[in-house]
Parts: structure tokens; C-alpha cells; sequence
């Protein structure tokens, strides 16, 4: 009869609660950094990979990947710029052209739902490299943010992120990953959550270290290397965008400047390198967040530029 | 251009090839100089038989067409080729952008090899043809920053050679400018 009582006495949510233990697993352990993918049944995995998909050494190989690109990021006094193109190519074909490179990476700055101009906060990561490999790979990034959030209950630092990623590509080399991508954002003491964001309480408000990392911007690429910077152009139109940006380039640039320079660098790359092209997708990262400066197309903003100021002048209009 | 080179020979690689038209050449070694005497020599010879200088633009079709001819060949010539002058009769410049598979086109600013991809977007940029002489240069200047800012290889500076109405002068250019990356 008491044990029947017990039963009934206890309070009736209790069992729905997670053990202590189950808690620690939950909320300590992490998961392996290398997921296990199923590889080719082959001797050498990594050179068979090779063989059907490197069209740089083997042009006639059965599966072309979608390359080529033109991708850019500074810092400046006021954030940071992310500027792209939107060009997708798989051998001499033109895929697409209204890719979307600029990733917006971790849960909370997902933005997709929230069509205001108003910042979202977060990091942004770019694409350039192989299209499956650095979509797959932020948002699996994304996901760790997500995690990290939760776990620590603050947003991650771009450095972090930055090494999360860097350590995945590192602990795959050799295997045919393709991806040289840029992270950015800014981390002020704001990106420490309010407790209700998270929905648990917090039972000390008081932090440990780092409190403001400010903007930052890292290189990272699939050989593994990971570089804080300045200024980055990524892909196979980057020498023509270095070559305006860095003619042209200050830390003390106003908002507008920078704005422009990012779009006009950009814009070189698109008319020069036969692997990009489409739309000038411009951000910029200040401290609230990131804000989305459009998707344009070059080819209005080229004859503009050519026509307004007498640049491209080996362009000529007349028939 | 003292050449892309590891082996630090500061060489003349352009030639004049009469008294306003100047050819800067690039390529495979030995070809180059030879091919650029060669024509030197034609021109010359075709000056003093017919008593008469041949335009820029007389100069660039007869080089492509003895690269055409040389491609076709057994050994044909390697060479890539800037050619610029100043036409004497209408005193307007040209310049003519020439490589090894004999394409020519007369362009308002030109470069060979990994230069065209670092340099190119740069004169898109602040190239116009009304510019003077000391804008021109400090264009130039911003390329070679470019190069030296970029390019893996140190390529030991350039040599600078302006062509007017009054011929080809050779002119000073600072090669020891440190520049520093962003």
C-alpha cells in the first residue's frame, strides 16, 4: 500500500526530467569532429576521389564539381565588408548564376525568416571552392555554433568558429575537400544572452575572459590553413579584385567608401575572370550585426560605372 | 620589364625598331632576342630601301604576320609582344598587344603573363586616355606596388621607357620602394 502511495505522491513530472547523468552527457561530452562518412571501397580512397573528380588534372574526369569564383572581405574602421559573386561553374558550363555565397552562419543569425533591414546578429561565412563541400560544412558549422550557444550560453567568437572549421578541414586533408572560405563578425560583450533567450537561468551573470573580441575576420581553406586578417580575396577571380582593393584599400575608409571599393573590386574580378559573373552580393558586419546591402546585377552596374566614370575604357560602346 | 627571373640578369628586353615605334618582348629564352633583331633589322632595311619610316600600325601586321608564318614552321618563335609607337603622320599613340599564336589588338593598356591577371583590373580602373604623363606614371606605380605587393616571385623592378613624338627616352623609376600589405 505505501509503495503504491509513493507512487502517486511524487511529484507527476518528475520522471520527464533528465537524470544528472544523462545532463552531463547532454551538455559535456562532444561529438567526434570528423563525422564518419562511408568512403569508396578502394585501396586508396583519397587518390580515387581524385581521379573522377579533379578537372584540374584530369579534364575528361566523370564528375565536375562546381568551382570558380570571386569572393572578398575587409575590415575597415566601420565592420567589415563581404562582397561576391554569384557565379557557379562545372567545367566550362555556367551552372548558375544566382548563387548565393554569403552564408549567414549559427542559429540566432540565420535570418531567413526576418525580411526587415534591420542587423541580424551572427557570423557570415563565404563560399569559393566546391559548392557542396562549403554549403555541407557551414551549416554543419552552424550547427556547432548552435550548440555552443546553448552549451555555454553565449554566442561563439569568430576566432573559435574559425578553428572549429580549420580543425574539420585539417582533419580531412588529403580526402579532395575543396573550400577556401572567409569568416566574419564582430563579438562585443552584447553577445553575451539574455538568460530568457536561452530559457534556462542563469545562476551567475559574472564572465570569464574574452569579453570583447570586436571584428574579426579569418581565412580558412580546405588544407587546413586558418589566418586572421585584414583583407582576403578568395578564388579565381582574386587577383583582380586584390588589384583594386589594395590600390585603394584604407582602414579608415567611411561606411560608403568601403561599400563602394567592396562592390567595384567585385566588379573587376566579375569582368576579367571568365569564372565569375551574375550578381554583386555586398554585406556589411558591424557591431549589431550583419546587414545585406542587395544582389545586383553586374551588367547595369558595369555600363554605369564605364559610362558615369570613364573607366573599362578598353570597352568601346559604339558599334 | 628586367625579367620574371630567378637569375638576376637585368636585361634590356625591349628593342627600338625605328625612331618612334618600340617592341617589348617576353617568351621563351633566345627566341626573344632573336626574333626582336630580326624585326628590327626588317624594318630597318624596309626604311632605307623605300626612304620612308612605317607607322606603328604597319609595324604590328608585318610582326604578326612573321609570327604567323614562323607558327606554322618547324620551330616556330615563342615569343609574347607589347608594340607601341607613335604614328608620325597623325602623332597619335598606339599600342598593340601580340602573342605567340600571332594574335594582334591594338588596346589601350596591355600587359603579358601573370601581370594581366594583378594589373589588369587596376587599369580598368584608373586608366583613361586623357591622362598626362605624370598621372600615367603614377599608374604605373600603382602596378608595380600591385606586383611587388602579390606576386610570389620577386621580379627585381622594371625598366621604364617612354616613346613621344620625339622619339624613345629612357626614364628613372624607383625600384627599392618597400611596399606593405594591408
Amino acid at each position: 500500500m505505501d509503495k503504491i502511495v509513493a507512487q502517486y505522491s511524487r511529484p507527476s513530472h518528475q520522471n520527464e526530467f533528465y537524470s544528472e547523468q544523462e545532463q552531463q552527457d547532454l551538455t559535456e561530452t562532444l561529438p567526434p569532429l570528423s563525422l564518419k562518412f562511408a568512403l569508396p571501397p578502394v585501396a586508396n580512397p583519397s587518390a580515387f576521389l581524385r581521379a573522377m573528380t579533379d578537372d584540374h588534372s584530369n579534364p575528361s574526369c566523370p564528375i565536375k564539381l562546381a568551382h570558380g569564383t570571386t569572393t572578398l572581405a575587409f575590415r575597415f574602421q566601420g565592420g567589415i565588408i563581404v562582397c561576391t559573386d554569384s557565379r557557379a561553374t562545372a567545367g566550362n558550363w555556367i551552372a548558375s548564376q544566382t548563387v548565393k555565397k554569403v552564408i549567414p552562419v549559427s542559429r540566432l543569425s540565420r535570418g531567413e525568416d526576418k525580411p526587415s533591414n534591420e542587423p541580424t546578429p551572427g557570423l557570415l561565412g563565404t563560399m569559393a571552392g566546391g559548392a557542396a563541400d562549403c554549403q555541407y560544412w557551414l551549416r554543419y558549422l552552424s550547427q556547432q555554433c548552435t550548440l555552443h550557444e546553448i552549451r555555454h550560453k553565449r554566442r561563439i567568437t569568430v576566432a573559435a568558429a574559425s578553428k572549429i572549421l580549420a580543425n574539420l578541414t585539417y582533419s580531412y586533408k588529403g580526402y579532395g575537400l575543396s573550400m577556401g572560405t572567409m569568416l566574419a563578425g564582430v563579438r562585443t560583450t552584447a553577445s553575451f544572452l539574455p538568460s530568457n533567450q536561452v530559457g534556462l537561468e542563469l545562476t551567475s551573470t559574472a564572465f570569464i575572459g574574452n569579453p570583447q573580441e570586436g571584428p574579426a575576420l579569418y581565412y580558412i581553406d580546405s588544407d587546413g590553413t586558418r589566418l586572421p586578417g585584414n583583407l582576403f580575396c578568395v578564388g579565381s577571380g582574386q587577383t583582380f579584385a586584390y588589384g583594386v582593393l589594395d590600390a585603394n584599400y584604407r582602414y579608415d575608409l567611411t561606411e560608403e567608401e568601403a561599400l563602394a571599393l567592396g562592390r567595384r573590386a567585385i566588379l573587376a574580378a566579375m569582368h576579367r575572370d571568365a569564372y565569375s559573373g551574375g550578381f554583386i552580393n555586398l554585406y556589411h558586419v558591424k557591431e549589431e550585426g550583419w546587414v545585406h546591402h542587395g544582389f545586383d546585377d553586374m551588367n547595369p552596374i558595369f555600363w554605369k560605372t564605364k559610362l558615369e566614370s570613364g573607366e573599362f575604357s578598353n570597352v568601346t560602346s559604339e558599334l | 620589364m628586367r625579367g620574371p627571373t630567378i637569375i638576376k640578369a637585368e636585361d634590356d628586353k625591349t628593342r627600338q625598331l625605328n625612331k618612334n615605334t618600340l617592341m617589348a618582348f617576353s617568351g621563351e629564352a633566345g627566341d626573344t632576342v632573336q626574333f626582336a633583331e630580326f624585326i628590327q633589322a626588317n624594318v630597318q632595311l624596309y626604311s632605307m630601301r623605300n626612304d620612308t619610316e612605317l607607322s606603328p600600325a604597319a609595324v604590328a601586321n608585318f610582326v604578326r604576320g612573321e609570327l604567323a608564318r614562323s607558327l606554322r614552321s618547324r620551330s616556330p618563335y615563342t615569343v609574347n609582344l607589347l608594340l607601341g609607337g607613335m604614328d608620325p603622320t597623325t602623332e597619335q599613340p598606339h599600342l598593340y598587344w601580340i602573342d605567340y599564336l600571332a594574335s594582334l589588338a591594338p588596346v589601350p593598356y596591355a600587359a603579358h603573363g601573370y601581370a594581366q591577371y594583378y594589373c589588369l583590373s587596376l587599369l580598368d580602373k584608373h586608366h583613361n586616355p586623357n591622362i598626362d604623363l605624370e598621372q600615367g606614371m603614377k599608374l604605373l606605380g600603382m602596378c608595380t606596388d600591385e606586383l611587388k605587393r602579390r606576386l610570389p616571385i620577386d621580379y627585381k623592378g622594371v625598366l621604364v621607357k617612354i616613346i613621344t613624338k620625339d622619339g624613345v627616352k629612357e626614364v628613372d623609376f624607383d625600384n627599392d620602394k618597400i611596399v606593405r600589405s594591408a
